[in-house]
């Protein structure tokens, strides 16, 4: 009997060890850690085969992706690159936790772009964007600042999508676009059919947050309400602009009724279907992003309809034009292989005018340096240019990156949801409650 | 007393090893899979750990699991599924079995229809009932609605969607129907012959001979179907996120536990803890508890039953 508590004690012993050891694994060559052959020299580097991981997953878009990659192949016939499509961000930070990172990692998301860059998951950039002289000016502020987090630029932006407001023209009977809220709020009541009962049959705007894209951080441009404070905690209950925000959306709702609303709501079809409500002539504005015009043109393509800025605050009528943004970020993970080949891809693929515009020009995304939005190449009709404009307009916003930006997106999209029911007494106070969620979880993960 | 103190002779202690040898397996394999992530997790524990970096910080992920609301809600609607869908599941199973045993014909047919749901994938399984319920486009609204009845909003009302995913685990019980069915027909026949003669009725019969001879086949349901319920994940997952119809494009983010987080298990908050939010560390804090938890749960089940099995 001795021997069992002994093997036991050992194999405590051993998997502590093992346990203290799991997390310091190195990973392989740094980016930027030696000089590295750079300009009309980096067309030397020696064959390789580097992967990259991407998000997209449609036929189409992974036709557009390979595309792209070919015009790279032409500039560097000695590097192949073998894509493996439909990766998301856990696969992505699994791969890089387990030492089997790809060279090249793009995300549809922002979300992740924080804790990749603070952990080092992702490399930093800034060493190699410095020697070859790349000047990420091209880029709109914006897109700068959702790559990049507390100094380090470990991403670089490769497509984006800017959200602004669709309208169905036949439904709008000759109004304009809205401006302002109480535009919006005046044309939503004007254009609500309801049956005897009182049940909605078309809707105006749908305010809820539960609706498809209307998430807070979409929404909370029209008022240029801000997320967090320069220390990086949660201004959500000190910034005025979210509870006029929320005030405005909670009138909406009680005209309609929150629970006809909610039945409507939920009688839609499906957001990524031909079935979505906007198609159907149910819903009359909504908001949304630049790709539903991709969508319209494939699943609605008799449906006349137009775009515009979404409408603002009216107090703050300089926002006008202005909206929300965030895109595909890419970057290489830490333990890639080939760093410097990776480098090459990326920086042809986000710096490329003629690769941003392929890409844009079938995805139908905005595409991100100055260049290619000027470029003749890129396809322009007034629905897209609508959203290039709200990229490229000096107060178009994003969602600061922030370690916990899921969580936080997800607590306030909670209380709103429980605002919009009616089940939140006193706005200041709940508001307060979310900062204060937000800080506490902030404090946890060290922000 | 000397002999006792004396060292074992040679053959005890070659017994000894042999003992050890023929156990190593065993003991490899609770070490690996067992007492070496129990460790871990224990060690995370007490760690800021994002998956990359790791930061000591004592008991903070603990002081946090009193701040998380979260927690108590994620446990209310787990503890709810264990009290409510667990003891449902298994009625249910054990009426089905009795009734399947007790006809004449058919018997293969309903078997096999019964049980053909066990054999669906969860995830399909799952898309398929928030489809049928729907409360727009569902057709089980609209039928309820032929009859002139209002049907509820089913997986979008928070006082409806754990009783959905009730009926769902209900749908895919065949496979436990099967066990109880194999232990009600290893019954001998003659108790119940002895019961009829001294005038046992059906329910008499079922509560002093059926009951007792397959308790070990239903404390094995009650303790296999407490350990999932409290690690229930995928269908609450599933069924949230498709009737929530939130999705995850740039600047969205799903809300787990739709609606009204009455869908959020324990096991889901873990999960997205640690790789949503990358905050490893406290999700070794819940999965302490959860493992916990699940201890004391099945700890109480089997003095339960011992007891009963004494009182027997």
């Amino acid at each position: 009997m001795r021997f069992v508590p002994l093997a036991v004690v050992a194999a405590l012993l051993g998997s502590t060890v093992l346990t203290a050891c799991t997390a310091g694994k190195e990973a392989g060559p740094s980016l930027g850690a030696q000089p590295q052959p750079s300009g009309s020299a980096s067309q030397a580097l020696p064959a390789a085969t580097i992967e990259l991981w991407h998000g997209f997953s449609t036929d189409a878009e992974v036709k557009a992706f390979e595309d792209a990659i070919a015009g790279f192949n032409k500039k560097f016939p000695q590097i192949t690159v073998k894509a493996t499509k439909g990766v998301q961000d856990d696969q992505i930070t699994q791969a890089i936790r387990g030492g089997k990172a790809p060279d090249v990692a793009a995300s549809f998301t922002t979300d992740n772009v924080a804790q990749w860059c603070k952990s080092g998951a992702f490399q930093d950039l800034t060493p190699v964007i410095q020697q070859d002289g790349i000047d990420l000016t091209v880029l709109p502020a914006v897109a700068r600042s959702y790559t990049a987090f507390d100094g380090k630029q470990c991403t670089l932006p490769l497509l984006a999508d800017a959200y602004g407001l669709y309208y169905n023209k036949a439904l709008m009977k000759g109004n304009e676009p809205p401006k302002t809220l109480s535009e919006l709020t005046e044309l939503t009541k004007k254009l609500t059919v309801r049956d005897a009962d009182g049940d909605i049959k078309v809707a105006g705007f749908i305010p809820s947050v539960q609706y498809y894209e209307n998430s807070p951080s979409h929404i909370g441009p029209m008022v240029g309400a801000k997320w967090y404070n320069d220390d990086g905690t949660s201004a959500i209950g000190s910034d005025p602009a979210w509870k006029q925000l929320l005030t405005w959306q909670k009138e909406l709702i009680d005209w309609y009724g929150y629970d006809k609303l909610d039945k409507f709501r939920k009688s839609l079809g499906d957001e990524w279907s031909a079935e979505h409500p906007f198609y159907k002539g149910k819903v009359a504005m909504i908001l949304d992003g630049e790709w539903r015009n991709a969508m319209l043109a494939n699943d609605a393509k008799d449906l006349d309809y137009g775009t515009a800025p979404l409408p603002v605050a009216d107090d703050k009528p300089d926002l006008y034009g202005s909206g929300f943004t965030a895109g595909t970020v890419i970057g290489v993970p830490k333990g890639a292989k080939n760093p410097q080949h990776a480098w090459e891809l990326i920086k042809y693929l986000t710096t490329d005018t003629s690769s941003l515009v392929t890409l844009s020009n079938a995805l139908r995304n905005v595409p991100t340096t100055k260049a290619s939005m000027e470029s003749p190449d890129l396809a322009k009709d007034a629905n897209f240019k609508t959203f290039l404009d709200i990229f490229s307009h000096p107060k178009t916003s994003t969602l600061p990156a922030s370690v916990n930006s899921v969580f936080n997106q997800e607590v306030f999209a909670s209380f709103i949801t429980k605002w919009e029911k009616g089940s939140v007494p006193d706005l200041d106070a709940g508001l307060k409650d979310v900062d204060k969620q937000i800080n506490d979880k902030l404090k946890l993960s060290g922000g | 007393m000397s002999a006792v103190h004396a060292a074992p002779p040679r053959w005890r202690r070659g017994e000894g090893l042999r003992a050890l040898l023929w156990l190593s397996p065993w003991i490899a394999g609770v070490s690996i899979f067992f007492v070496y992530p129990l460790l871990s997790t224990v060690y995370f524990s007490f760690h800021r750990y994002d998956m990359y970096t790791l930061e000591f910080i004592g008991l903070d992920n603990y002081r946090y699991l009193l701040k998380d609301a979260r927690v108590g809600t994620s446990a209310r609607n787990t503890l709810w599924l264990v009290l409510i869908m667990v003891p449902a599941t298994v009625l249910f199973s054990l009426v089905l079995a009795q009734l399947v045993i007790r006809l004449k014909a058919g018997v293969g047919l309903l078997r096999t229809i019964f049980y053909l749901p066990s054999l669906v994938p969860m995830t399909a399984g799952t898309i398929t009932f928030v489809f049928l319920l729907n409360p727009g486009t569902g057709p089980v609204n609209q039928v309820l609605a032929w009859f002139g009845a209002q049907g509820p909003d089913w997986f979008g009302d928070p006082a409806w969607s754990k009783p959905s995913l009730t009926m769902l685990s209900l749908w895919g019980c065949g496979q436990l129907m099967v066990i109880f069915m194999a232990a009600l027909l290893d019954v001998p026949k003659h108790l119940y012959e002895a019961a009829a003669i001294d005038g046992a009725g059906p329910w008499r019969q079922f509560r002093s001979v059926t009951l007792p001879m397959i308790a070990p086949v239903l404390m094995f349901a009650l303790v296999t179907n407490v350990i999932y319920a409290l690690q229930y994940f995928s269908q609450a997952m599933v069924a949230s996120r498709v009737a929530s119809g939130e999705t995850d494009s740039a600047g969205s983010s799903f809300s787990p536990g739709y609606p009204d987080e009455s869908l959020l298990t324990l096991p889901q908050w873990l999960f997205h803890v640690g790789f949503r939010d990358y905050t490893m560390g406290y999700a070794c804090v819940l999965a302490l508890l959860l493992f916990g938890t699940s201890m004391i749960f099945t700890l109480i089940l089997l003095r339960q039953f011992r007891r009963a099995e004494e009182v027997s």
